[in-house]
Order: structure tokens, then C-alpha cells, then sequence
């Protein structure tokens, strides 16, 4: 039975779907609840391959299959262009560009799936960097700086979450007022200085390499893997689908629609923070100029990672692959000493061939 | 004369569904034709067919004797064929004169001509019986009521001269409904056909000519006289079985506690002083006309509007004012007027929706399971019938009767003690409509509190035990419902309105 003809027979009616899959049922009687579920799944478990192959596609994974696709196309032009590409040090040069706006990016897919848009995403990193780094703050130590700079970034968060959820103010303009707000504190506070990281801890996490590999990279596969389990495993991703879905639904079946959204603000911030570190310990410095249009850079890889941008919809995954694909660029572009420019047009052309092509695919998928 | 339209074997098929399988209708110029069928019977993809959204893969259409392709919704727009939707395809941010002309605006060297365009949106106003609406008037300003007509309007500024409508009663109150059957009434007497689809079938009755009956993609009876044929026949064709449009009857147990009690409720500029208690296994019923606030009155009692007086109290225990959270933890749930928009998440499937307010049960400390809700959700959309079976289907391939069992499956695996049912049968076929009153008598059997709004008064008076009516946000009459007929509830519901017809006199 191909996918198709299953899908036939559920919607031609009940009595068939009983008939054809549970073989011996008779067509008058009705089964016990449980026993039609079994059925279900046995049918579903008996279908060969193809359906299998079919479902692959269509769960998370199978949704990226087109971007992992680009990332391999990106790769044989890489290594046909440049013999340094396929280096360890080169791989290894592309995860370390990728892992801050990388985790930048988790805070946003959170955002963009629970329904709203955060702009402010870069010049809260630039913030959280300056205050961490001040003599202040650095007189006091490691665990003091890394605290400071979660704290400014999920207080910046949940200023935001405050003003969307009880100051019912759009996010696209409560966000970009911080953007705008964040960026004159910190300049204000640095004296439009770069900050240098005196803090040998600091400054050394960048330098330090566990297996020949950078910390900046664990950080970015921790930042994801706890991503990816929070919005796929418990029931705040969970909730966060809904609310992005349909907030008024959401609201009615009970769930507490304000407090999740300022919590979703929130770990936006405290991705911000986290990846203030990063850039401050990378650069060993805190500058209000980190960060610029890293929003952009974030909000374009969550959507060629195939999130929908009205909400209740799209991966963490294809978000991360569609950071990759844009660090793969650029990587491409200063290996071949190609000029900036270019390889702006060439990002702005994938944005829109991979929300052409998802959206062809949602059409096909929709028509079944 | 030929007829204006025949459609003969008109076959549609979408990847992996035939969703029309031979369908024939005949339409005959200045007749309402009405046309009937459950939810998934095709009547959607048949008009989308008449109105050239979609090409038929099979089949012969013939318009005026001359057969025809409707290629896209222009051509069967120059052809003279309107769809009036059930959402009304009408721009709310433009003025009514605007929406009326939308397309065709007149105009001179590309310049618009604003005051042509009001000329001509007032004299078809004029004609369809509502001079009273201004045609600089924003769109979204109006009622439901109002913007049909203006749907209407825009049908008649094209010519049209078959208009399809989808449903349009289903927003109207009662006297609403009349003043749209005397548009068609006239239209029709003008020579204009008008196919006509509904659920209810005592307005076939009224407005009808002919019916046509569709079942599972074919049509099973064509060019029945709309008033002769027996209501029995007609639901036989369309279930394809005969059933009784029956209440099951009372549970025979004594009612149990009080479980809710409104006290001096009320929301500024919408009710007030509504007060009522709900005892377990008692079904309190609230009828009303549409804008009586009666749907108000238990979103409110739900905390999803905030009451500015009075108090609830579930057990005793009274809730915080505006806090859903707050009703859904006290074991109250509610199964919203606007399924689609309220009530469900359109995309995600069917046991994520069910399982929604209960999630936390499946988690330890917020952790989920992979999908370890869905056996305990399916079980329950099991247990309701929900067809199809597969629970992990979105919400948004089943049918309407379907898509509500969903949403009391919500609450049944939340197991909660307060059921606040609004409109339950809103666009539900009439067998999906059975099950679902036998399921409300069941709920109420086990033990369950349920306050009722339905804006059709058999709905209210067959379920429920105790009746309010509910007139301009106040509760103006209250019995059991033994003591009550269809007409004196109507006589209640509508005591101030005033009478058909007053409004033309305006203008």
C-alpha cells in the first residue's frame, strides 16, 4: 500500500479504513478504543519503505534535507576552489565564526517559533560585553564577569518580554527600541571605547582547545543540544509551539500566554550573554561595536532553516544549518579573495531561493 | 430556455483524495437552489469549481447553453457568477463604497472616481434593502450582517447572475436571517439564481426552491422540491442512514453538589448582574441572540475576560478575576464560539491539541516523553470517535464535527468538574451533531457541571435542565426547561427587539 492509497482510504470513510486494516474486523462493528489504535499503528508499522522514507522527510531532520544539501554543494565548490578547504584547521576556522552568531541564533529561533521577532539580539550581546567588561566588574573576577554578562542580557530580555506581553507593544518595535537603546548604554558606559579583557580566564577560553578543539565550539554544542531538548522535550517547547501557533487558543486551553512570552525573551537575553563571553574573550574586548547587524545575520539563518516567521512552526536544527551555510559563505569568499559585496548579494539570493523552494514544498505537502 | 446552469460528472481530485466523484447540478434562472451535505461531502470544492478556483478533472459545466471552462475565478466572474464565502473575502480597511467596486473601480485616465464609486455602492444598497449603510463607511466597522450585504452588493456592482452562498445565515441572528431572505427574494425575482448552502434545514424549507443532495463526492438526489420533501428523507440522503434528530434523554440520577456558583457578575458595557449556580450533572443552558452577551457572560465566568463585578466560585473556592490559569486549575473548561480561531491549533495534531492543558501530567519536572502523550490523548479521541482515528494527523484535515470532538477530548483529559460549551454545534454536520449531544448528556451522567449557549433554542431547551435567557447583558427569565417551548424562549429572546423592517425607515 503506497502513502497515498493510505491516505485514500482514511478519508474515504471509517468503515473501509476498519475493513482494509484490521483484515478480519466486520464492517457493523465498531472496536474498542484501544484496539483501533493498535490497528492504526500496526498499519502504520506495516507500511514498507517508501512511507518510511516519506515520514523521514517529513520530520525534522528530512525538513533540512535541502540545506544539508546546499552545505554539500557549498563544500565541493570549497574544495574545488580552494585546496586549504578541506583542512582540519579550516572545518575547525568555520565552526568558530559560526558558534557565537550560532548561539545568538537558538535564542532567536525560540523567539521567532513562540510567535514574536527580537531585533535587539546583537546590541545586547555589544551591551552585556561592555558591562562584563569594565574595570569594575573585571576587578572582580571570572565568575563575576560571566554572571554580570548573563544578568545584562536576560535583564534586557525580560525588559523586553515586559513591554510585549503587559505594554502590549509590538516586539518588532519594542525590540528594535532596544537595539537602539542597548547600543547608546553601551557606548555610553565604554566611552565608545574598546574594553580590554585583562582577565586571564576570560581571555583564555578562547585560546583553549579540549581534544584539538576549541571551548568557543562545546560552548555552541552545549548552547544547542539544551536548545534542542528544551523545544523538542519539554512541555515549555511544547508550549511555545502552541503559543506561536495561536495565541488565543493557547490562552483558552489555560496556558499562561504573558509569562511564557517574557520567558521566551529571556532565553533570547541569556543567549546574548552567553555569547558576549564568547565575542569578548574571541576579541579580548568589550566594544559597543560587536555585534552590528548580527540580528539580521540570525533572523536570515532561522529562516532559511525553514521557521515560519508568523510563528508555531520550524527546527532549532535547520536554524544551526542555516548559520553554517551562511559561515560556509564567507569562508568560501576570503579563501578565494572574493570581495564582500559578492558575497552579500549571494546570501541575499539563498534567503530567497530557500523560502521559494519551503514554500513549494508546504504547498505539496498541503495539497496531500 | 435552457437552464442558466447544468454540471454534469464533475470529478475533482486532490493528491490523494477524490474529493468530488461525480457531482451533477442544475440550476435554473431566478430559483434558490439549495444545496446540502455533511462536512466533507464536497459542497466547498464543488463551489470553488463553479467560482474557477478549481479545475474540474472530469465533467462538463454548461452556462446558458453553451458549454464552458471556468480557467480562473475571473472567468467565472465575467461570466456573471459570485461566491459569497463564509469568510466574507471583503477588505475591512476600505470604505464599503471601496470594497463594493473592489477591482472594477470606476475611474478616468487612471485616476479613481470615489464619488462614482459611492453612487453606485448606494443604489445597490438601496435595491438589496439596506439604504441605511454609508458608503463611506470603513468596512470593518459594520456588523456580520452588514458586511454580507455588502458582499452581496458587490456581486450585483458585477452582474452577477447566479450568486453562490456558503453558509451566510451562519453569523446572522434571527431577524437578520429574515432580512437576508427578502434580499434573495427580490434578487431572485429579478431573474438572479441563487445556490444556497446551510445546515439548517428548516431554512431550506423557508428560502428554497430546489435541493440538491451531496454525499461523499457524488450527488445522491438532484432537484428535490425544497418545502414537499420530508425532513426524514433529506437526512437519510445526506448520512446515508435515517436517524432520529433526537435529545437522548435525562439521566435518571439525582443532580449531585453545587460545583459553580455566579454570583452579581458583570463586565461594564457588556452585562451585569448575571447570577446562577450549576449543580454536577446539571446542564444550565443560556439562550440568546448573537450580541446578547451571552457569549461574554462565560468567557467571563472562564476568566478570559475580567469581570469588573461579582464573583465566581468552583467549590467554594473563589477564582481571581481574568485569570484563565487560574479557572482551568479549579477544573473549569471551555470549548470556544470560534473553533478554528479559539479553539485549536490548526496545524499541529490532533493529540497536542487534546493533550495542551494537561501537558504537565506527562512531564517530570518538564520534561516530555517522546510524544508520551499520545497514548493517553489518543485513547480519548478514541473513546469520542474521532474520525479518522490517527491521532497524530494536524487538526486541520478533519472535518468540523471532528475538529469539536477534539476540543472536548481537551477537556476530558483534563478531566475537569466545569464544562462551559459554547455554540458545540456550530457548523457540525447533523450526525456528528447526535454524538455530540449524547456526549454532553454523558458528561453531565458523570458527574460534570455544563453551562450551554447555543443560538438555536431546541439545542438549549433538549439539553439543557434550567434555562436563562439572556437579553441586552441581562438574564431576563429563568426556568427549567420542562416549562418552556420553542416560542415563548423566542418571544423572551426577542421581547425589545424591534420588528422587521423598522430599519429601512431610516434614510
Amino acid at each position: 500500500m503506497t502513502v497515498s492509497d493510505a491516505q485514500a482510504d482514511s478519508q474515504a470513510g471509517p468503515d473501509r479504513v476498519a475493513l482494509d486494516k484490521g483484515g478480519a474486523l466486520d464492517k457493523g462493528a465498531v472496536p474498542a478504543a484501544d484496539e483501533r489504535i493498535r490497528v492504526e499503528r500496526a498499519a502504520r508499522a506495516a507500511e514498507p519503505n517508501g512511507s518510511q522514507l516519506s515520514r523521514l522527510l517529513d520530520s525534522g531532520a528530512g525538513r533540512n534535507l535541502g540545506l544539508v544539501a546546499v552545505l554539500v554543494l557549498l563544500g565541493i565548490v570549497g574544495v574545488l576552489s580552494a585546496d586549504t578547504f578541506l583542512t582540519t584547521s579550516n572545518l575547525l576556522t568555520i565552526l568558530t565564526q559560526a558558534s557565537i552568531i550560532g548561539v545568538i541564533t537558538v535564542g532567536v529561533t525560540f523567539v521567532i517559533i513562540g510567535g514574536g521577532i527580537d531585533l535587539s539580539v546583537g546590541k545586547v550581546m555589544a551591551l552585556s560585553s561592555v558591562w562584563a567588561t569594565t574595570v569594575a566588574t573585571q576587578s572582580y573576577g571570572p565568575v563575576v564577569m560571566i554572571f554580570c554578562a548573563l544578568a545584562v542580557g536576560m535583564g534586557a530580555g525580560l525588559v523586553n518580554g515586559l513591554l510585549i506581553a503587559y505594554g502590549r507593544i509590538v516586539p518588532f518595535i519594542v525590540t528594535l527600541a532596544m537595539l537602539i537603546s542597548a547600543q547608546g548604554l553601551a557606548e555610553q558606559i565604554s566611552g565608545r571605547r574598546s574594553q580590554i579583557v585583562t582577565d586571564r580566564v576570560i581571555a583564555g577560553i578562547a585560546n583553549t582547545r579540549f581534544l584539538g578543539i576549541p571551548l568557543l565550539i562545546y560552548i555552541f554544542a552545549v548552547v544547542v543540544i539544551v536548545g534542542w531538548v528544551v523545544l523538542n522535550r519539554t512541555t515549555f517547547g511544547r508550549r511555545t509551539f502552541a503559543i506561536g501557533g495561536n495565541p488565543e487558543a493557547a490562552r483558552l486551553a489555560g496556558l499562561d500566554v504573558r509569562r511564557h512570552t517574557i520567558l521566551l525573551y529571556v532565553v533570547s537575553g541569556l543567549c546574548c550573554g552567553v555569547a558576549a563571553i564568547m565575542i569578548a574573550s574571541l576579541t579580548t574586548t568589550g566594544s559597543s561595536t560587536h555585534g552590528t547587524l548580527y540580528e539580521l545575520d540570525a533572523i536570515a539563518a532561522v529562516i532559511i532553516g525553514g521557521t515560519l516567521l508568523s510563528g508555531g512552526r520550524g527546527t532549532l536544527v535547520g536554524s544551526i544549518l542555516g548559520v553554517l551555510v551562511f559561515t560556509t559563505i564567507t569562508n568560501l569568499f576570503i579563501l578565494n579573495n572574493l570581495a564582500t559585496e559578492v558575497q552579500n548579494i549571494a546570501k541575499g539570493a539563498i534567503i530567497v531561493i530557500a523560502v521559494l523552494v519551503q514554500a513549494r514544498a508546504r504547498r505539496t505537502s498541503a495539497a496531500s | 430556455m435552457p437552464p442558466l446552469l447544468t454540471m454534469r460528472g464533475i470529478v475533482k481530485q486532490f493528491p490523494g483524495v477524490r474529493a468530488l466523484d461525480g457531482v451533477d447540478l442544475d440550476v435554473e434562472a431566478g430559483e434558490v437552489h439549495c444545496l446540502l451535505g455533511q462536512n466533507g461531502a464536497g459542497k466547498s470544492t464543488l463551489i470553488k469549481v463553479l467560482a474557477g478556483a478549481h479545475r474540474p478533472d472530469e465533467g462538463e459545466v454548461t452556462w446558458s447553453g453553451a458549454p464552458v471552462v471556468f480557467a480562473t475565478p475571473q472567468a467565472a466572474d465575467t461570466a456573471g457568477i459570485a461566491t459569497i464565502y463564509q469568510e466574507l473575502d471583503l477588505v475591512p480597511g476600505l470604505s464599503v463604497a471601496e470594497n463594493v467596486v473592489l477591482g472594477h473601480e470606476p475611474s478616468r485616465l487612471g485616476f479613481t472616481r470615489p464619488r462614482d464609486a459611492e453612487d453606485v455602492a448606494r443604489a445597490l444598497l438601496r435595491r438589496l434593502g439596506h439604504p441605511e449603510i454609508p458608503p463611506r463607511r470603513e468596512l470593518g466597522r459594520l456588523s456580520a450582517a452588514g458586511q454580507q450585504v455588502v458582499s452581496m452588493a458587490r456581486a450585483l456592482a458585477r452582474d452577477a447572475r447566479l450568486i453562490v452562498m456558503d453558509e451566510p445565515s451562519a453569523v446572522l441572528d434571527p431577524e437578520e436571517v429574515q432580512n437576508l431572505f427578502r434580499v434573495i427574494r427580490e434578487l431572485t425575482a429579478e431573474g438572479v439564481a441563487v445556490v444556497y448552502i446551510s445546515h439548517r434545514l428548516e431554512e431550506i424549507r423557508e428560502i428554497g426552491d430546489r435541493v440538491t443532495v451531496l454525499k461523499d463526492g457524488r450527488t445522491v438526489a438532484r432537484n428535490l422540491p425544497a418545502r414537499e420533501t420530508p425532513t426524514a428523507d433529506v437526512i437519510r440522503l445526506m448520512t446515508g442512514r435515517s436517524i432520529e434528530y433526537a435529545f437522548p434523554p435525562r439521566a435518571a440520577e439525582p443532580l449531585g453538589d453545587e460545583v459553580l456558583a455566579v454570583e452579581g457578575l458583570g463586565r461594564t458595557g457588556e452585562f451585569a448582574g448575571v447570577s446562577f449556580t450549576v449543580r454536577a450533572g446539571e446542564i444550565i443552558g443560556l439562550a440568546g441572540l448573537v450580541g446578547s452577551g451571552r457569549s461574554e457572560i462565560i468567557e467571563t465566568v472562564y476568566g478570559a475576560r475580567k469581570a469588573t463585578a461579582g464573583s465566581v466560585r468552583v467549590r467554594g473556592k473563589q477564582l481571581r478575576a481574568g485569570s484563565v490559569p487560574a479557572a482551568v486549575r479549579a477544573g473549569m473548561g471551555l470549548c470556544p464560539e470560534e473553533r478554528k480561531s479559539q479553539g485549536l491549533l490548526m496545524g499541529e495534531p490532533v493529540y497536542r491539541n487534546v493533550s495542551l492543558p494537561a501537558l504537565t501530567r506527562f512531564a517530570r519536572g518538564g520534561f516530555l516523553g517522546r510524544d508520551s502523550d499520545l497514548d493517553a490523548a489518543g485513547a480519548v479521541t478514541a473513546q469520542l470517535d474521532v474520525r479518522p482515528a490517527d491521532a497524530t494527523r494536524p487538526v486541520r484535515t478533519l472535518s468540523g464535527g471532528n475538529q469539536q470532538k477534539v476540543v472536548l477530548a481537551r477537556w476530558l483529559l483534563q478531566g475537569c468538574r466545569v464544562l462551559l460549551l459554547d455554540e458545540p454545534t456550530r457548523g457540525v454536520d447533523v450526525g456528528a451533531r447526535s454524538e455530540i449531544y449524547a456526549l454532553i448528556r454523558k458528561l453531565a451522567a458523570d458527574g460534570v457541571a455544563i453551562v450551554l449557549v447555543s443560538s438555536e433554542v431546541p439545542e438549549v431547551l433538549g439539553l439543557a435542565d434550567t434555562v436563562l435567557v439572556v437579553r441586552e447583558g441581562r438574564v431576563v427569565h429563568t426556568a427549567p426547561s420542562a416549562e418552556l417551548d420553542e416560542g415563548r424562549v423566542l418571544d423572551l429572546v426577542m421581547e425589545s427587539v424591534s420588528p422587521m423592517g423598522t430599519r429601512d425607515d431610516g434614510v
